[in-house]
């Protein structure tokens, strides 16, 4: 597939589809990026995997890190990728191992590697190249407005509130 | 929908703007309140070091201020805005964004005199130092870059001397020096030029202008088009480098291609505080649903007031870049096909006591310091907006003594120009 751009309904169905995501090369910094998105995906109801092998059997953003993708206890839906570009190549390597086999394998802004990519579409795994899932999450729900963010995304429909204040659901709009 | 791209007059009404999640409100709500309640300490804690998204205080965020953020930002292709108290708190916060004491920034010397107060006396207070050229020579252009220069600014369409800027050609400059292009849209506004599909990097607007359109509400807007690279220049430590207001983050690599948009925001009116009201914010958001409307009539009736005032014999010249006879026609019709906005100067028979009778003498035209209301409005900037500026600086910035700028409603033409025509017979 096309992974210079992918249309709303691809990047919503997976957001919608995975419950458990392991975020390699999460950081236990408080204000980098990967923190960041391992945060906002608990908040958002994902169960989340640190992985991270200087911090393994540590806690980052108050859950459980593992020190590799295969360490993880249980079948990880999606596989997150926090490395560069090149490094990426072995991640994918590793998640493809993985069995189960992950549903989705997502790098991070900034990171495409199209051989990985090919090596887990060609095993019926879903890509996503250089998207940030917590931009996307918020894209779609309608939350990134807040921040005065394009969202891209026009619609009748009202958001979906989920528990609280300010928070927002990813299936804003009712399926045709 | 689905992944169709929708035009701009869907965008103009659409874009920001879903039913009220709480209520299913279709209209924008006006949350008209300084705070928001946190549901607990671990929200308010993510909220306040930018790891979630949501409201915490209208100095910083506002849902409604947000529907007209969004809205603008899609109208002008760009990643992100952030709306203010008005355009000058606009280029305030953009300069604030950019600069240390001592770097200099290019301004063009054809901008509205309020900027040009601005950049020459309370920027130079913050040592920040503006160059000022005239955009249209390249080679000037070229000249004045230093290595302290660290954006350069102009205006798409210039207020009052309707001088059109070469946008492509400032741009490729600024690339080359490796700063950003910053441009202000005001008098073109996206519906007649997007200035970031030229090579702009910022976009400021004063939203008091046509964008809201009716004259009841202050506003400015920078609009980020995601273009430029922090991270690689290096010369832009309020994006590239650690910031002690949180914890040493690196915005840049944080927020990616919207990332100035969100320093702007974040450091910027957090600390220097020129929030905009969620009521005008409203009020502006409302307007932009029309402008695509509102513009096209707005140009349309400029252009026949033009071209009347052209063969009237009390009238020595007629500045308007939608005139064939004009200087700067050319450029308009590459970066302003649809009409060339509706401010334009032209030179009274008789100077400085001729301009002051005239617009002493309208009935239906207003003699406001104001331009892009619905109304149609008149001023000799001689005598009120430029007075401060020098003799030469007038000339320069197209505001000699002869000159009346107009701007141009949306009333019947008609009507317009006999208002025009009674009061040149008072001269
Ligand atoms: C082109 C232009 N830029 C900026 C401004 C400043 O905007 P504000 O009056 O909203 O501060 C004006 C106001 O006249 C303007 O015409």
């Amino acid at each position: 597939m096309n992974h210079d751009r992918y249309e709303d309904a691809y990047i919503r169905g997976i957001l919608d589809e995975v419950k458990t995501i392991a975020v390699v090369g999460a950081s236990a910094n408080t204000v980098r990026p990967s923190y960041f998105v391992v945060k906002y995906l608990i908040s958002k109801g994902y169960d989340v995997v640190p992985v991270n092998p200087g911090q393994a059997g540590k806690k980052i953003a108050g859950v459980m890190t593992a020190a590799s993708l295969a360490d993880i206890d249980r079948p990880v839906d999606m596989v997150d990728i926090f490395r560069n570009s090149d490094a990426a190549k072995g991640v994918v390597e590793e998640a493809l191992r993985l069995n189960p086999l992950p549903k989705v394998i997502w790098m991070q802004l900034s990171v495409r590697n199209d051989e990985a990519a090919r090596l887990a579409e060609a095993k019926g795994v879903k890509v996503v190249m250089n998207r940030c899932p917590k931009i996307e999450y918020a894209r779609l729900c309608g939350e990134i407005g807040w921040a005065g963010v394009a969202s891209n995304v026009i619609s009748a429909r009202k958001p979906k509130l989920q528990q609280g204040f300010q928070r927002f659901g990813i299936n804003r709009q009712q399926k045709p | 929908m689905s992944d169709r791209q929708p035009g701009f007059s869907t965008l103009a009404i659409h874009a920001g703007a879903a039913p009220d999640a709480a209520t299913g409100a279709r209209a924008t709500p006006i949350y008209q309140t300084t705070a928001f309640a946190f549901d607990d300490v671990d929200q308010a804690a993510a909220l306040f070091g930018l790891q979630a998204f949501g409201n915490i205080y209208t100095r910083i965020t506002n849902p409604t201020t947000a529907v007209l953020e969004e809205r603008v930002a899609a109208l002008e292709g760009g990643t992100a805005a952030l709306a203010v108290a008005s355009g000058h708190a606009a280029q305030l916060g953009v300069f604030h964004t950019l600069l240390r004491p001592g770097d200099e920034f290019i301004a063009s010397n054809k901008l509205y005199g309020g900027s040009i107060n601005q950049f020459n006396h309370s920027f130079k207070s913050f040592g920040w130092n503006v160059v000022w050229v005239d955009m249209a020579d390249e080679e000037a252009l070229k000249r004045a870059v230093s290595d302290k220069t660290r954006a350069i600014f102009t205006e798409s369409l210039a207020n009052p001397g309707g001088v059109v800027t070469d946008i492509e050609m400032v741009a490729k400059v600024a690339r080359a020096a490796g700063v950003p292009l910053i441009v202000d849209n005001t008098l073109a506004t996206p519906y007649l030029c997007r200035p970031i599909e030229y090579g702009a990097d910022i976009v400021v607007h004063s939203l008091t202008k046509f964008m809201g359109g009716h004259g009841n509400s202050m506003g400015g807007i920078i609009v980020d088009g995601g273009t430029f690279d922090w991270i690689a220049s290096g010369r832009y430590p309020m994006l590239s480098e650690p910031r002690p207001e949180y914890q040493g983050m690196v915005l840049a690599e944080t927020f990616g291609n919207f990332a100035f948009a969100i320093a702007c925001r974040v450091l910027g009116l957090r600390d220097l505080g020129a929030a905009i009201s969620p009521f005008n914010a409203f009020l502006i958001a409302t307007g932009i649903e029309t402008l695509p409307l509102r513009m096209q009539k707005h140009c349309d009736n400029a252009l026949a007031v033009a071209q009347w005032l052209e063969a009237h014999d009390k009238v020595e010249w007629v500045r308007y870049a939608g005139l064939k006879s004009d200087a700067c026609h050319g450029l308009a019709q590459k970066y302003l096909p649809k009409g060339a906005g509706a401010v334009f100067t032209f030179g009274v028979k008789g100077g400085y006591e001729a301009g002051v009778k005239l617009v002493s003498s309208t009935g239906l035209l207003s003699h406001v310091a104001n331009i892009g209301d619905a109304k149609s409005l008149i001023i000799h900037p001689a005598s009120t907006t430029h007075r401060q500026l020098t003799d030469a600086q007038k000339t320069a910035a197209g505001a000699g003594p002869e000159v009346v700028r107009l701007s141009i409603g949306i009333e019947d033409v008609a009507d317009i120009i006999a208002d025009l025509e009674q009061a040149l017979a008072e001269i």
